[in-house]
């Protein structure tokens, strides 16, 4: 995918086989890394001009409306076209049984997915694309169109499957990992947990509804689509199309939000292109809010047996996380529940597995922190039990277990301010207030409980490449395929570049999410800022060396501030030394170095709830988060990705549980009334504190993902609060107020 | 959404005529109905735009009655101050429910026809007695948390979602209409809502073609205390899982009145003489406020996930009348 | 079929099933309203009708001929932002920009109703509704951010409602000696 990198002098090209310990943002002068600058797409935002993918005007466009299976397991025996052919305004109605793709892609992805839509697996399943000179007429002839199905029994009821799981094969995670005697050592521990925590499937819930527009010039496709990750996707979708990847350009300027629904591409992208290419005209297909909820992604749900042999000191000897989740038939993917537990605590017997049930329910995939978001809550929820079986402070027993190398490679940490994070949060936060018996706090109706969690996600680079030109005028152009999903990429790069080549924000011009520019990484796994703002970097640090060569000083001794290029007591405008232009392209790849330390990002969580001691309704009052995430590339825009993880904690503590009708394997609460995501009310004043941290192991900005770590342990600082407000221990997600009923004190 | 008929009515009785047809249907707010309509829920042959009718008024009357246009917004309606003074419990339902834009639209009649929210009305692929009469019934042995437990049948057990709806039954409401051949008629809100039995189809008293032009309050209870309590999943924009609408005098320790509504319970916006008549007259203790829980839960029954209602609306009306009698 | 949007004319030939919604995004190139959901579930789609808040994929354009209505593209301009649009872009009160204007036109209409003296749930005494956070946050909830930018946002509109800086609700780092 990376082929389409110039080659020759003008590439600065890094692998991370060893520590960065210099960076020039910490030598720069210009002064806006890590300032909270405001994003630099923003008046267009707050101005309605940002140009999402449903709102490109092409001459001569169509409007698609695209129609799902309406069984949950089955085979479509016949469509009947002709019978909405000749309804008003309707151009044809496209189906392709064998090319349509029958569920979205996973990330990164460079194959399709699985293909073909004749054989009905889920409910919704995408199987035809209506095509009309309008919305409304395509919507109508959509909610017409005739399709017959044989029915076959599905697998629809996690719980009547269960047993059947199999074992996950490796991925990008371990499947499955062991490690001593697990059985042995919970055998001969003073003290013991045993206990299973289940999380629903959820929705990413992106308030952008999936969308493309289609539209071919001869043999090549660029899709105006809504996606976190284009490079990846083009290929993907040129897979599916079987056409050369070269011949597919996707465009995906803003998105109106992702949170990995949007990784890899989604029915409507495919639909629409053959739609396109059949009639010869652009295409649009917009998924309405039921089909993303049927038809998109989910994240799995999960059940989760977490056991923990400790000794009265609380030290851990023993870890066991085993998990089920669940897919489509055939699918790889599963919800890589386990995989903080491998480096968050010591204890030398380890047993972290992972089996999948398969169901008609369908694709799971990755949502804003695949693993940790939900791993996290088995994992916190339970260390806080053994705090309590311990009597043990829910801090300390946590410290205690803070181990210095990974507990499992024999490799350092790359960074990590656990304890400290927890320390300093306890501070701020108050947890000295925290009552240690459950239930013993009321105001009025309301039984008022403080939680913990650590947080922690692992911390990924990706490939990735940026090509940034100066201009005659000294003004520059940042490049590059990556996204910007809500993240602040478009700040962050922008920041980079300015601090580096000393040309103010105002003056850098931003083009992402253009397949035609360098390839890159997007948007996902938190990895976004670090790998495109390092080929950024890298872009940058060439273009120093060329500068510094047009006016022949030494590199090190060049200082480039607010255009003015400053070395050996000479002073030139930098516009001066670019001649008819100067550009570079900047590429970061991962390295042996990510093997040579545990790298991950940190952090601590710390919730006040209340629980209306007659209704069992919970709202959280205060949160706060105290992140280690490395260098923090803009205060502003890293404490908003804060603020939005920690949110999703609330939602996936309390309010979120996508419901699949056990009889059908339809879904029941498809849409944003009854699937309730957190409204303003439910969100209290959140706050957000970063630890000073540089992570040299990581990449040359020293900087770690920022995007999900807020969101990594949120929810069991909630679900740990409602504990000590009311003594309700719940191990189902979410706690909606039926689970505590039983528990409350009498009216 | 399929296509209709586009008609705008200038007055009552142009839209009534207008409404003859087959498959007519007034829209005004139409915050639930165009919703519907998008999904083929709902699917008109004709809609007849009665928002520029002269129903937006809200009057005090000689009784010391107020009358509601039936266009009168439910923003409007929740911030009168004639509202607020003497019928707080309306204000207060109409506040909890939905959102500010959806208040701005939606209008006091159109609030009072909301339809269910039950999971399986709103899917077309799903089988729905109140949908489609005889094809069956989703929510019973399906997914019915949001669902009744009161006033159910073989047929549904759809839980009505209005908030506004129940505070007017706590209210004693009177639905004045316009029928097409041009009589009127003012409807008890007792006696507006159906049960749904067998025809779960049959929501209300109304006529195909009547418009309801008015609602009417009788004066207020001098005196009494006012409440509206939701319990929902979420702190905002969320229907009710339970909600009780009371209006209560006292009498020193005595209770003298009590009018008691309740929402997400009920097939229809849920009131039970027998929960007042456990009230009225008894001193304001535990023990009453237990046997009004008894009289009002009675018959309740749960269809799995919806039994937690039962245990909730118990702690919920105690809880209520506490706060009502000021014990 | 003619509407009056941003003070501006405009001339259309619609299906009646055509939403407000559709209407501008579809046929007047006004793209700045959002579909999220299409049924009144998320707030993206928030426009000005007469003044008022509403829901613009919940009613039909056809009903609206004789209303003036306002969009996020008629309430300021890059380079000539509403004070609400600026302070939005300082308090970050966004990520994605999806929900943005929707917001951003429920904030002005919101403001608007406390003027009117207007009461919420989260109002003590009926009559005399003053705005709080908890108020911004309750009156607010008609617009769903997934981005959950929703303190930035309640930040940004207590900037334009006069209301100053909240107050810190925990200790800062130099307080505690870190």
């Amino acid at each position: 995918m990376f082929e389409k990198l110039f080659a020759g002098g003008d590439t600065n090209s890094l692998t991370m086989d060893a520590p960065h310990p210099a960076s020039l943002l910490d030598s720069g002068v210009q002064g806006v890394i890590s300032r909270p600058i405001d994003r630099v797409e923003g008046p267009l935002k707050v101005s309605g001009t940002a140009t999402y993918a449903a709102e490109y005007r092409l001459d001569d466009m169509v409007h698609g409306v695209l129609v799902g299976a309406k069984i949950g397991h089955g085979t479509v025996e016949s469509i009947d076209c002709d019978a909405v052919k000749l309804m008003p305004g309707v151009i044809d109605v496209v189906i392709d049984f064998d090319t349509f793709i029958r569920n979205s892609q996973q990330g990164g992805e460079t194959n399709a997915p699985t293909q073909g839509v004749k054989e009905v697996d889920y409910f919704g399943q995408i199987v035809a694309i209506v095509l009309a000179d309008s919305f409304e007429n395509a919507r109508a002839a959509a909610q017409a169109l005739p399709i017959h199905y044989t029915k076959k029994d599905g697998h629809y009821a996690f719980e009547e499957h269960r047993d059947e799981a199999e074992p996950c094969q490796d991925s990008q995670v371990q499947g499955y990992y062991k490690q001593g005697d697990v059985d042995k050592a919970l055998a001969e521990a003073p003290v013991t947990l045993d206990v299973t925590y289940v999380t629903p499937s959820q929705n990413s819930a992106a308030m952008e509804p999936h969308a493309s527009i289609a539209v071919w010039n001869d043999d090549a496709l660029t899709l105006y689509g809504s996606y976190q990750m284009p490079t990846s996707d083009a290929e993907q979708l040129a897979k599916s199309l079987g056409v050369p990847k070269d011949k597919v350009r996707i465009i995906s300027r803003y998105i109106g939000g992702g949170f990995g629904s949007k990784l890899g591409i989604a029915p409507e992208s495919v639909a629409a292109a053959i739609a396109s290419r059949r009639l010869g005209r652009p295409v649009k297909a917009v998924m309405a809010r039921q089909q993303v909820f049927d038809a998109t992604v989910r994240r799995s749900n999960t059940e989760q047996r977490v056991r923990f042999a400790a000794g009265t000191d609380g030290r851990l000897t023993a870890v066991a996380h085993n998990s089920l989740t669940s897919n489509l038939p055939e699918e790889t993917y599963f919800e890589p529940v386990g995989i903080c537990t491998h480096f968050l605590y010591s204890g030398e017997n380890r047993s972290i597995t992972h089996d999948q049930v398969t169901l008609n329910i369908l694709l799971s995939g990755s949502m804003r922190a695949p693993g940790e978001a939900v791993g996290m809550v088995g994992l916190e929820c339970a260390m806080d039990e053994l705090a309590e079986t311990l009597g043990m402070d829910p801090i300390e027993l946590r410290k205690v277990n803070d181990p210095d190398r990974d507990p499992e490679q024999d490799v350092p940490f790359s960074s990590r301010q656990l304890s400290r994070s927890l320390e300093e949060g306890a501070k701020m936060f108050g947890w000295d207030q925290r009552n240690r018996t459950p239930g013993s706090r009321r105001e009025g109706e309301w039984l008022i409980g403080i939680g913990v969690s650590s947080a922690a996600r692992s911390n990924m680079l990706q490939q990735s490449s940026a090509k940034v030109e100066i201009h005659p005028d000294g003004s520059a152009t940042v490049s590059s395929a990556m996204t910007d999903i809500g993240t602040g990429s478009y700040t962050i790069m922008a920041q980079i570049a300015s601090e580096i080549l000393g040309i103010p924000v105002e003056r850098i011009t931003m083009s992402l999410g253009d397949t035609n520019d360098p390839p890159a990484a997007g948007s996902g796994g938190s990895w976004g800022a670090a790998s495109a703002g390092s080929a950024v970097y890298l872009a940058c640090e060439r273009l120093r060396e060329k500068l510094a060569a047009a006016m022949d000083v030494d590199v090190d001794v060049l200082t480039l501030k607010d255009g003015m290029a400053i070395g050996d007591n000479r002073q030139k405008a930098i516009s001066d030394l670019v001649g008819e232009g100067m550009q570079a392209l900047g590429e970061i790849k991962p390295g042996k170095n990510e093997k040579l330390h545990r790298q991950a990002s940190y952090g601590a969580h710390f919730a006040e709830v209340g629980v209306n001691a007659v209704t069992g309704e919970v709202r959280v009052r205060r949160m706060l988060g105290v992140f280690a995430a490395g260098r923090i590339l803009n205060a502003k825009t890293a404490r908003s990705q804060c603020l939005g993880g920690m949110t999703f904690g609330i939602g996936c503590a309390l309010t979120e549980d996508l419901i699949h009708d056990q009889r059908t394997g339809k879904l029941v609460n498809r849409d944003l009334a009854e699937y309730h995501v957190p409204v303003n009310a439910d969100v209290p004043q959140l706050d957000v504190h970063f630890l000073d941290e540089r992570d040299i192991h990581a990449n040359p900005i020293h900087a770690k993902g920022i995007g999900e770590l807020g969101i990594c342990g949120a929810a069991p600082a909630i679900v740990n609060a409602v504990y000590n407000a009311c003594g309700v221990r719940v191990r189902e997600m979410p706690i909606t107020c039926d689970k505590l009923l039983a528990g409350l004190p009498p009216v | 959404m399929k296509t209709f008929q586009y008609a705008r009515a200038d007055s009552a009785e142009t839209a009534v005529q207008e409404a003859i047809a087959q498959g007519a249907k007034f829209i005004a707010g139409g915050t639930n109905l165009l919703d519907l309509m998008k999904l083929q829920v709902e699917t008109p042959e004709k809609l007849v735009d009665i928002t520029r009718l002269p129903l937006g008024e809200i009057e005090q009357r000689e009784d010391g009655g107020l009358t509601i246009g039936a266009l009168v917004p439910n923003s409007d309606l929740a911030a009168d101050r004639r509202v607020i003074d003497g019928y707080e419990v309306l204000s207060r339902a109409l506040l909890a429910g939905a959102s500010g834009q959806l208040r701005n639209k939606a209008t006091t009649a159109g609030n009072l026809l909301q339809r269910t929210r039950c999971y399986y009305f709103y899917d077309t692929a799903s089988p729905c007695n109140k949908r489609e009469p005889g094809s069956g019934c989703g929510a019973i042995g399906g997914f019915n948390r949001i669902l009744a437990v009161l006033g159910t049948s073989e047929s549904c057990i759809a839980s009505h979602p209005s908030d506004m709806a129940v505070a007017m039954r706590a209210l004693d409401a009177t639905i004045v209409t316009l029928k097409s051949d041009g009589d009127r008629r003012r409807i008890a809100i007792g006696d507006f809502y159906r049960l749904p039995g067998n025809t779960p189809h049959i929501e209300t008293a109304l006529e195909p073609g009547e418009l309801i032009t008015a609602i009417e309050l009788p004066a207020p209870v001098e005196g009494a205390k006012h409440l509206y309590r939701k319990v929902r999943d979420r702190a905002s924009y969320a229907f009710a899982l339970v909600s009780v609408a009371g209006v209560v005098k006292m009498d020193g320790d005595t209770i003298a009145s009590a009018a008691l509504a309740f929402g997400g319970l009920g097939t229809m916006p849920w009131r039970d003489a027998g929960v007042e008549a456990a009230l009225v007259g008894q001193p304001a203790t535990t023990a009453t406020f237990e046997a009004a829980a008894d009289a009002l839960l009675a018959d309740a029954r749960g269809y799995g996930s919806n039994d937690f209602k039962i245990p909730l609306a118990r702690r919920t009306l105690i809880a209520s009348l506490r706060d009502l009698t000021g014990r | 079929m003619h509407f009056t949007i941003n003070g501006r004319s405009y001339e259309a030939d619609i299906d009646v099933r055509t939403s407000l919604l559709d209407l501008c995004r579809e046929h007047l190139e006004l793209t700045g309203s959002k579909k999220g959901c299409d049924h009144g579930q998320c707030g993206a789609c928030t426009m000005l009708v007469n003044g008022r808040r509403v829901n613009s994929c919940l009613t039909l354009a056809v009903m609206h001929q004789d209303d003036e209505i306002v969009t996020i593209e008629g309430l300021g301009q890059v380079g000539n932002l509403h004070p609400l649009q600026d302070a939005f872009v300082r308090h970050d009160g966004y990520q994605c920009g999806y929900c943005t204007p929707g917001q951003i036109c429920s904030a002005v209409g919101m403001l608007d109703e406390v003027k009117k003296g207007w009461p919420s749930h989260v109002t003590g005494d009926l009559h005399d509704a003053e705005l709080s956070d908890a108020e911004i946050s309750e009156r607010m909830s008609g617009n769903i951010c997934r981005c959950a930018a929703y303190p930035n946002i309640v930040d940004a509109i207590r900037e334009v409602a006069g209301m100053g800086d909240r107050d810190p609700v925990l200790k800062t780092a130099a307080e505690i000696g870190a």
